[in-house]
């Protein structure tokens, strides 16, 4: 038997042992949904909208379950990344204004580029944020939600020193504003441009992510660190280097999730990261604290039913996702995909 | 005599408000395969823990060729050539058997830059790793974990090897293969630290033994002299290894 010879006899089983039913019931929120609401358009124009706004989430959830998984970390101030990635954005829209004006390929641009930007920004900032708030408090996790939220406090306080306490507009730019009609039921159902273009680039930042988790040296390193930390270490790897660059990571992506959360609400307030902090925990709980995969599953059901819930019952629209968390959570109490770490 | 690889004088650790290692005193000759033996709970297991800076000792000396590891990361004892196969074996459940490998060879970046030689090798004596390559570790029966854990250790040279009972779990079968995988090791003269309950096997392959029992050192010798003297091995651990194997 020969090393050369592997692969010969034994095909992959990542995908056969893959638990399909958490997918499916993706698949079958967005079935249920279309004899409820009623007109096909109507469904088709929700379900892309909680599409776009589950992508978002995602972007903005996927680095904080890696920084719990690898370190057992509870940042509660996540949320600083996401207001700081959107103020970042605004503040760099007003000096691309006039790209925004001309076609939608430079109204995307203008986009991506703030997007980006706010994402290095924040990464600074999450650096800076791990050395300062986090490092003094690993392995004790009531300190850590007392200071990570004490930090989030003033950092909404610094947004409205710098950006004023008032509610600041975040208008898309011209060629992105407005729908395309897509011939489904009686009036055809428009679905948003700039909901469209999340969805591309929230594809684009999975692939990249589930390139580097799924195929590098680097990512199998952190998802073998979210297992067993320890074990990582007694093999010669430093772990504490690795979470400082995944929490970079994590608060660079939480950046550029808050410049798109930004343009997709239009509006910003500093409170803007506490608001979506309830939505990236309700997601992490439910996809299986420390599981990427099951992140990304939370968030599109998070984002797709508080859109279903938000048109058939508003007044429901708030309890919704909380509601599908603890339905997840008495299903399966350990998360949508628990990861099955050797901690004790 | 043999050069002193691994030296522990005085070591005590406390976990928590527990006080677990008294004073732990062990030489380990180069080259040689050492056994810790004694009952459950003596400290066997937290003394390759505290080696490996995985708990911290809180009094005492650890020197490995002459340098002191405590105060050094656990990171930096693999740079040392130290490998550890831990109780629990340790292997990472949802990443696959070539992964699991993979991560152990540390200049690997892909399963491709393996050294296939070695990994023929591991195949030899353990087969089952070869079978489920692409299988998720989680998957594999106790005895695969427990093979794939010792695989890990020996997938590159290592200088030292700390191997906490790997025979546990293993089918007769397996324990031979892993009985002759050790001795290569031992031929490549690298030197073993071994806690092991399996007495047949740990006098098949110890050149020194110590014994622990509350957390102390109760005694060091040769194997052999241990397996000679039955009253030495009742004294020491209320049995005799003849009864053993």
């Amino acid at each position: 038997m020969k090393a050369s010879d592997i692969g010969g006899e034994v095909r992959s089983v990542r995908w056969r042992t893959l638990d399909f039913w958490p997918c499916a019931l993706v698949l079958i929120a967005t079935a249920v949904a279309l004899p409820l609401i009623g007109s096909p358009s109507t469904w088709l124009t929700l379900t892309v909208a909680g599409i776009a706004a589950g992508i978002i989430i995602f972007i903005v959830a996927s680095g904080l379950t890696l920084v719990f998984g690898l370190m057992d970390v509870l940042n509660f101030g996540h949320g600083v990344f996401v207001g700081s990635g959107a103020y970042v954005a605004a503040a760099l829209m007003t000096h691309l204004a006039t790209w925004s004006r001309l076609t939608w390929a430079t109204a995307s641009a203008a986009i991506l580029i703030s997007m980006l930007t706010a994402a290095l920004a924040v990464g600074v900032v999450g650096w800076a944020f791990e050395r300062v708030v986090i490092r003094p408090v690993y392995g004790e996790h009531l300190k850590q939600i007392l200071v990570t939220m004490g930090g989030m406090i003033v950092a909404e306080e610094l947004i409205k020193v710098f950006w004023g306490p008032q509610q600041i507009p975040l208008a898309l730019p011209e060629a992105l504003r407005g729908a395309f009609i897509f011939p489904v039921g009686e009036h055809g159902a428009a679905v948003e441009r700039f909901r469209l273009l999340v969805i591309g680039i929230g594809l684009l930042v999975l692939a990249s992510l589930a390139y580097v988790l799924g195929r590098t040296k680097l990512g199998l390193l952190v998802r073998a660190g979210v297992l067993d930390s320890e074990m990582v270490e007694a093999l010669g790897y430093r772990i504490r280097r690795l979470f400082v660059w995944v929490f970079v990571a994590g608060a660079a992506l939480a950046g550029a999730g808050g410049a798109l959360w930004g343009f997709y609400q239009q509006n910003l307030v500093p409170q803007i990261g506490t608001q979506v902090n309830v939505l990236v925990f309700v997601v992490i709980i439910m996809g299986g604290l420390g599981s990427t995969f099951g992140c990304f599953i939370g968030a599109l059901l998070v984002g797709l039913i508080s859109n279903y819930a938000g048109f058939m019952a508003p007044k429901l629209a708030l309890f919704s996702t909380l509601g599908i968390m603890v339905l997840i959570l008495l299903w399966r109490p350990q998360g949508l995909y628990p990861v099955t770490s050797n901690r004790t | 005599m043999k050069d002193i690889a691994l030296a522990l004088e005085g070591v005590h650790t406390h976990i928590g408000q527990y006080h677990i290692l008294h004073g732990v005193d062990l030489r380990v000759p180069e080259g040689e395969v050492f056994v810790l033996l004694g009952r459950n709970g003596a400290g066997k297991s937290t003394t390759l823990r505290t080696i490996m800076q995985l708990w911290k000792a809180s009094q005492g000396r650890i020197s490995y060729r002459g340098d002191e590891l405590i105060g050094r990361g656990t990171p930096s004892l693999a740079d040392l050539g130290i490998a550890y196969v831990p109780e629990t074996t340790g292997v990472f459940s949802t990443l696959t058997v070539g992964e699991n490998l993979l991560l152990a060879a540390r200049r690997a970046r892909t399963t491709r830059e393996l050294d296939t030689a070695r990994l023929d090798w591991i195949f030899e004596l353990f087969p089952a790793l070869k079978k489920f390559w692409m299988f998720p570790a989680g998957k594999l029966s106790g005895g695969q974990k427990q093979m794939l854990s010792v695989a890990r250790a020996i997938c590159e040279p290592r200088a030292l090897l700390l191997i906490d009972e790997p025979s546990k779990g293993l089918a007769p079968a397996m324990v031979t293969n892993l009985v002759a995988a050790l001795a290569e090791m031992r031929r490549q003269k690298t030197t073993i630290v071994l806690v092991e309950q399996n007495f047949s096997m740990a006098k098949a392959l110890g050149d020194q033994v110590a014994v622990l029992d509350n957390g102390r050192t109760v005694h060091q010798g040769s194997m052999e002299d241990l397996a000679r003297d039955d009253a030495l091995q009742r004294q020491l651990l209320g049995l005799h290894l003849g009864a053993h194997q």
